[in-house]
């Protein structure tokens, strides 16, 4: 079960496109729901770029050459589980059904963003179709967190699983280790999914940490660890899925190293061409994802060049409708600066929002800006 | 109606909460079969079983994100943070997390939770055993502290806590554990979040206190009644959301604050009272507002007792700004 990163990673479609005798389990629907995933979250990426460049939205941060880390592991798991995303996590929202208008009021921060705004571009929280927990900044919280809501599952008698997701730098934070280890010793229904993608913004991962890979570090925890080409759909969908049968018989939790590479930069505010050398990036270019992918439905049947096309402007047009309907949504009110700090509003609020309105009354709106993410 | 301390008021509350409601969950460092080192968990492994309290291993960090987890899964944990002095490890969970849950996801996700605690000196603990961090969590938007003074108050207000959507730091004076003794209803009953409790009236001066402090001021005014100086105390009970309105109307009441906590003075919690009053009612104060506080040092060990206001201190500020 225990594998390192100097073992080859658990791989299931070759360059070619061929699987070889791995039976795939998902059904044409599910593998052409999948690739599309992938087409919608690089659309959804060149759409914020642009609204970024542009000063219509302060941030975003691209996915590509991850996606199918994150399809392949949401296509494995059911939509009643419980998702603890990073901020990289695009695809397992939309593979279930999320709906990209939902994800653009966020980037937008207006007045139908489940957050009101109050959040940064791609902190998503979703609980409609499926439960995509809020996502929080500081890197590692979440991991504690997924262990905490599997323990609840595990109380109940409920088979639900919680998978939480993080990259290479993550695995170097307080939480990592935390979560680990509470789940080693509650044998919580919980999977953790380190996207090892590189880069810690600039950090290579060969800095964050000396172990042989990063599944290696579950050893320690009594914690099951793979290593799986992450840019294999059909390989992440099987490990992951391997590892919710596992949590869901009571066995516990499996840590998954997907070995990936971030393709972008860590943000749109971030220049890759500093510190990716540039020999490194062409070499994961050619391991591309998507073409991987597109490969395996080809020699399937289930791919062609028209439907490539159709696909993808389908894709693009879902993506653009959605950020126009988004930046034409209301910006949030006032008041929402208030509310949700506690259940009901304690009285310092009240006295507090009721001068801002009056302060706004006699003296006029609250200057934004260029609200310009200054890096 | 039976008399008990402090820490028995706290393990009744808490049994009161797990037999009423079974989605609570107690947890945290030896909680479980042995009780807790003060053993307010005493038994609750033995009534409700491994499942619903249970040890933990030794991680602030993980205690409190799986509690977060777990409130925001239909469950209502309350965990225990050893001593506070612990629980910055935690921080991050608690004031990136807890604290936030609610407001970043628009009431999507929420964490109503506990965490209880045992704060504040007296017990020759030194640095790491007797700190008194309540202004960290003050500072926090979307956290609720509360701290107890009387066994009465501890599980009343440990029950409202429970209770309560959002997350609560219940601080308890562990200086108090086994000194504070008095009534406790029996079963249920709660002691409402954000609301005061005069301990003692009088018209001369208004004294503000909470927790471990709240003995020792009610020592000195005793003393200083038999100087003729009639203190009006106050035990704010819940320091976030607080009852401004009511401690503006004691400070105007007298005219002349005293504030006492044992945490340091520099940012503590009474500075903020004092901007308060300055604020919003300093043209009824007849004196300056004297603070009684910790010094601005870390907690001493040995010379604990200088380190802590004590009755001589606090009568001294007294008699200072009825005299002035």
């Amino acid at each position: 079960m225990q594998s390192t990163q100097t073992s080859e990673p658990f791989r299931v479609i070759q360059s070619d496109g061929s699987v070889g005798k791995y039976k795939v389990t998902l059904s044409d629907a599910e593998l052409i729901q999948c690739y599309r995933t992938m087409l919608t979250v690089r659309a959804f990426d060149d759409v914020c770029m642009k609204l970024q460049r542009s000063g219509r939205i302060g941030f975003s941060v691209p996915n590509k050459g991850i996606e199918a880390c994150q399809v392949g592991a949401a296509s494995a798991l059911r939509n009643t589980d419980f998702f603890f995303p990073s901020y990289r996590d695009f695809g397992m929202a939309l593979y279930h059904g999320v709906e990209p208008v939902e994800m653009m009021h966020n980037m937008f921060g207006n007045a139908k963003d489940a957050a009101r705004g109050r959040q940064m571009p791609v902190h998503f929280s979703f609980v409609d179709p499926i439960k995509f927990f809020s996502i929080s900044s500081p890197i590692g919280t979440h991991l504690p967190q997924a262990v905490g809501a599997a323990r609840a599952y595990q109380l109940r008698g409920e088979d639900h699983v919680c998978l939480t997701s993080f990259g290479d730098g993550g695995t170097s934070s307080l939480g990592f280790h935390s979560a680990l280890n509470f789940a080693g010793v509650w044998k919580a229904p919980v999977i953790f999914l380190c996207q090892n993608n590189g880069w810690a913004i600039s950090c290579p991962s060969s800095e964050q940490t000396a172990s042989d890979g990063f599944a290696i570090k579950g050893v320690a925890y009594g914690v099951p660890g793979v290593v799986v080409d992450g840019n294999d759909v059909l390989a992440m969908h099987q490990a992951v899925r391997e590892a919710a049968d596992r949590a869901r018989a009571g066995e516990g939790p499996t840590l998954i190293e997907a070995v990936t590479y971030r393709m972008g930069g860590h943000s749109t505010s971030d220049d890759p061409t500093k510190y990716v050398p540039k020999e490194e990036l062409a070499k994961w270019q050619e391991r591309d994802p998507v073409v991987r992918f597109q490969a395996y439905l080809k020699k399937r049947g289930l791919w062609t060049a028209a439907l490539e096309t159709e696909w993808t402007q389908a894709a693009m047009e879902r993506v653009t409708a959605a950020a126009k309907t988004a930046e034409a949504t209301e910006g949030p009110g006032l008041e929402t600066i208030f509310s949700d700090v506690y259940a009901e509003l304690p009285a310092h609020l009240r006295a507090q929002g009721e001068a801002a309105f009056d302060l706004a009354r006699r003296k006029g709106s609250a200057d934004a800006g260029d609200g310009a993410f200054p890096l | 109606m039976p008399i008990l301390t402090l820490i028995q008021a706290v393990n009744d509350g808490l049994k009161v909460a797990m037999r009423e409601d079974e989605r609570v969950l107690v947890f945290g460092e030896d909680v479980g079969p042995k009780g807790g080192v003060f053993l307010a968990t005493e038994g609750l492994t033995t009534e409700f079983g491994k499942q619903r309290c249970f040890d933990t291993p030794l991680s602030e960090d993980g205690i409190v994100g799986a509690a977060i987890g777990m409130a925001a899964n239909g469950l209502r944990p309350v965990c225990e943070i050893q001593f506070q002095d612990f629980i910055f490890p935690a921080f991050d969970q608690i004031v990136s997390e807890a604290a936030k849950l609610r407001y970043r996801s628009g009431g999507q996700y929420t964490a109503p939770m506990v965490i209880r605690t045992p704060y504040g000196g007296g017990i020759r603990g030194g640095l790491y055993h007797s700190q008194s961090g309540e202004a960290y969590f003050t500072h926090t938007p979307g956290l609720k502290v509360v701290i107890p003074s009387t066994p009465h108050d501890a599980k009343g207000l440990l029950l409202a806590s429970i209770a309560d959507p959002d997350p609560v730091i219940f601080m308890e004076p562990k200086a108090l554990y086994r000194h504070a003794k008095g009534e406790v209803p029996a079963g249920h009953y709660t002691v409402p979040l954000s609301t005061l409790r005069t301990v003692r009236e009088g018209e001369h001066v208004t004294v503000f206190c909470y927790g471990s402090m709240v003995p020792v001021v009610e020592k000195a005014a005793a003393q200083a009644a038999e100087q003729g100086i009639e203190c009006h105390i106050v035990d704010l009970r819940t320091l976030l959301p607080l009852d401004e309105q009511g401690v503006l109307e004691a400070a105007r009441k007298t005219g002349r604050v005293v504030i006492v906590h044992e945490a340091p003075r520099f940012c503590g919690y009474g500075a903020e009272i004092s901007a308060m009053i300055a604020e919003n009612v300093i043209e009824y104060m007849e004196a300056p507002v004297r603070r009684v506080t910790g010094f601005d040092t870390p907690f001493p060990n040995t010379l604990e007792h200088h380190y802590l206001p004590d009755e001589r201190r606090v009568l001294d500020a007294i008699e200072e700004v009825a005299r002035f």
